[in-house]
C-alpha cells in the first residue's frame, strides 16, 4: 500500500512536469506530434528508471560512507550524462530501429533537469532500494502522461480557430496552464 | 573529520568517478563501434556540399547515406551537381543515373527602381517577407519582385547579385539550379527554367492590361502578340492576362519570332550561355 501511494503521488499528485515545473522544455518541444511524444515519454521513462538506479546506488555506497553527501549534484550530472551516452552508444549498434525512434531524444534527455531532479529527490527523501524504483517509475510515467496529453491537446489545437496572436507556442503555454490547474485538483488526494 | 580531508576525499572521488565513467565510455565506445559503410564517404566527398537540400533530404551528408543505403534512391537528385555528378554517385553506387537538364533560376519580373510605379515608401526591416506583410509589398504591382534580396541572401552557391535597378541577376554560370531561390521568394517571382529556354517571359502580374501598364512599365498587358507571332502552335500562352511559354513546345524552336513584337518587351530571347556547360564542378 505504502509502494502505491508513492507512486500515485508520483505519477498524478506531485507530477514533475504539471505540479513541479520540471522538463518543461521537452514538454513543449516534443508536443507537437502525438507519436513522437509517446516514443519520448518511454524514453525518458526508462532513462530516469535506470539513472535513479545508479544514483542511488552512487549515493549510498560512495557518497554516504565517505561523508560526502553534498557532491551529489555534480555527481549525478556526470553519472547521468555518461549513463545516457553509454545507453545511445549500446542502442546504436544493437538495435538500429529504437536508436531511429530515440535517438534523437536521448541526447536532449541527457541534460534535462527532470532526470537530475527524481535521484536528487530520492535520495534527499532518503528512499530505500524499493521505494526509488517505484518513485522512479512513477515520475517517469508521470511525465509521458503530461505529455502525451498536451500532444494530444495541441494536435486538436492544429485545427481549432485560435486567434492569429495566439497561434502556435502562445496557447500551448495556456493549454499547460490548465493542464497543471487541473492537476491541482489532484492535490490533498492522499 | 577535518575539513582539508573531507575535501581530499571529494576531490578523490569525483576522480574516480569520472574517471570510472570515462573507461566505461571509452570501452562500450570500442566494443559497439558502428563501422560507417566507407561508400557514404566517397559519395559525400563527391557532392557539392551547399547543403541547399534540392535533393529531398537534409543535406549533402543526408542524402549520400541515403543514397547509398536505400535502393529506391535514385543517384541523379542532386541537381547543383548535374550530370558530372549523377555520373559519379551512379558508378559509386552501381545505380543508374537518368538524364537530367541542368536548370537555371530566371526572374520573372523587370520592374525594378523607376519602372514599377510604388505605392508607399517602405522603411521597414530590409526583407522581403517582411515587406510583403505591409499591403503586399511597397510597389502597386503586388506580383512582381520586391527586390530585399531573400534570394541573394540565401543562394548557397553566391550566384545571385543585387542589380542596381533593384532587380537581382542571375550569373548563371554560378547557378546550379537548386531551387533555394524559387522556394523563399514571397511572390513566387522566380522560375527554373531548362538551360536550353529559348525565350522566357520576365513579368509575373496577373492584372488585366491596364492595369498592369498602370503598375509597371515592364508589364506583360496580356495583349496576346507573342502567342499569334508563334512559329509553333501554342509555345506561348496567354493565361490569366499573362504570357507563359510552354517549355516543352518551344523547346525546339530554332528561330523564335514570338518576342519580336512584344509592345513591353516583357517576352525576350535569352542568351545563350556556352560557358555552362564548361563550368560545373
Amino acid at each position: 500500500m505504502e509502494y502505491f501511494t508513492l507512486f500515485v503521488g508520483a505519477v498524478l499528485i506531485n507530477n514533475f512536469v504539471l505540479t513541479k515545473f520540471l522538463g518543461l522544455c521537452i514538454f513543449f518541444g516534443v508536443s507537437k506530434n502525438l507519436n513522437a511524444s509517446i516514443g519520448m515519454g518511454f524514453a525518458v521513462t526508462s532513462v530516469i528508471t535506470m539513472s535513479t538506479v545508479l544514483a542511488w546506488l552512487l549515493y549510498n555506497f560512495v557518497l554516504v560512507p565517505f561523508g560526502l553527501t553534498f557532491l551529489r549534484t555534480i555527481s549525478f550530472v556526470v553519472l547521468i550524462a555518461s549513463f545516457v551516452q553509454l545507453l545511445e552508444i549500446i542502442i546504436k549498434k544493437q538495435s538500429p530501429t529504437l536508436y531511429n525512434m530515440w535517438g534523437i531524444y536521448l541526447m536532449l534527455i541527457a541534460t534535462n533537469c527532470i532526470v537530475l531532479s527524481v535521484p536528487v529527490i530520492s535520495v534527499t527523501n532518503e528512499y530505500g532500494f524499493l521505494e526509488n524504483l517505484v518513485f522512479a517509475v512513477g515520475s517517469g510515467l508521470g511525465f509521458a502522461l503530461a505529455l502525451i496529453l498536451m500532444a494530444s491537446c495541441r494536435e486538436k489545437l492544429d485545427f481549432a480557430d485560435v486567434p492569429h496572436a495566439l497561434k502556435g507556442t502562445p496557447i500551448a503555454f495556456i493549454v499547460a496552464g490548465m493542464l497543471s490547474l487541473a492537476f491541482l485538483g489532484f492535490s490533498g488526494m492522499i | 573529520m577535518s575539513y582539508t580531508f573531507i575535501a581530499i576525499m571529494a576531490v578523490v572521488i569525483m576522480t574516480c568517478v569520472g574517471i570510472v565513467f570515462g573507461f566505461i565510455l571509452a570501452f562500450a565506445d570500442k566494443k559497439f563501434a558502428m563501422e560507417e559503410n566507407p561508400l557514404i564517404g566517397e559519395v559525400k566527398e563527391a557532392l557539392p556540399q551547399g547543403q541547399c537540400g534540392a535533393c529531398g533530404f537534409a543535406g549533402c551528408a543526408k542524402y549520400a547515406e541515403a543514397v547509398v543505403l536505400d535502393p529506391d534512391v535514385p543517384p541523379n537528385l542532386c541537381v547543383p551537381g548535374k550530370a558530372e555528378v549523377a555520373d559519379i554517385v551512379a558508378k559509386l553506387t552501381g545505380k543508374v543515373a537518368e538524364a537530367t537538364e541542368p536548370k537555371f533560376a530566371h526572374i520573372r519580373c523587370r520592374g525594378g527602381n523607376g519602372i514599377a510605379k510604388m505605392a508607399y515608401e517602405y522603411k521597414g526591416v530590409h526583407d522581403c517577407a517582411a515587406a510583403k506583410i505591409i499591403q503586399q509589398g511597397p510597389k502597386l504591382c503586388k506580383f512582381g519582385c520586391l527586390g530585399f534580396g531573400n534570394c541573394v541572401r540565401n543562394c548557397p552557391f553566391h550566384a545571385m547579385t543585387m542589380g542596381e535597378n533593384g532587380i537581382p541577376q542571375v550569373d548563371k554560370n554560378l547557378c546550379t539550379g537548386c531551387g533555394k531561390c524559387a522556394s523563399i521568394c514571397p511572390n513566387h517571382v522566380i522560375e527554373l527554367l531548362p538551360i536550353s529556354a529559348k525565350v522566357a517571359v520576365s513579368c509575373s502580374s496577373k492584372e488585366v492590361g491596364g492595369v498592369a501598364r498602370k503598375d509597371c512599365a515592364a508589364a506583360c498587358i496580356g495583349c496576346g502578340l507573342c502567342m499569334r507571332n508563334c512559329s509553333h502552335a501554342g509555345g506561348v500562352k496567354v493565361v490569366d492576362h499573362l504570357a507563359v511559354v510552354d517549355a516543352s513546345i518551344c523547346h525546339d524552336c530554332e528561330e523564335a519570332t514570338c518576342f519580336a513584337k512584344c509592345p513591353t518587351k516583357a517576352i525576350a530571347a535569352l542568351v545563350a550561355s556556352a560557358k555552362k556547360e564548361e563550368k560545373i564542378g
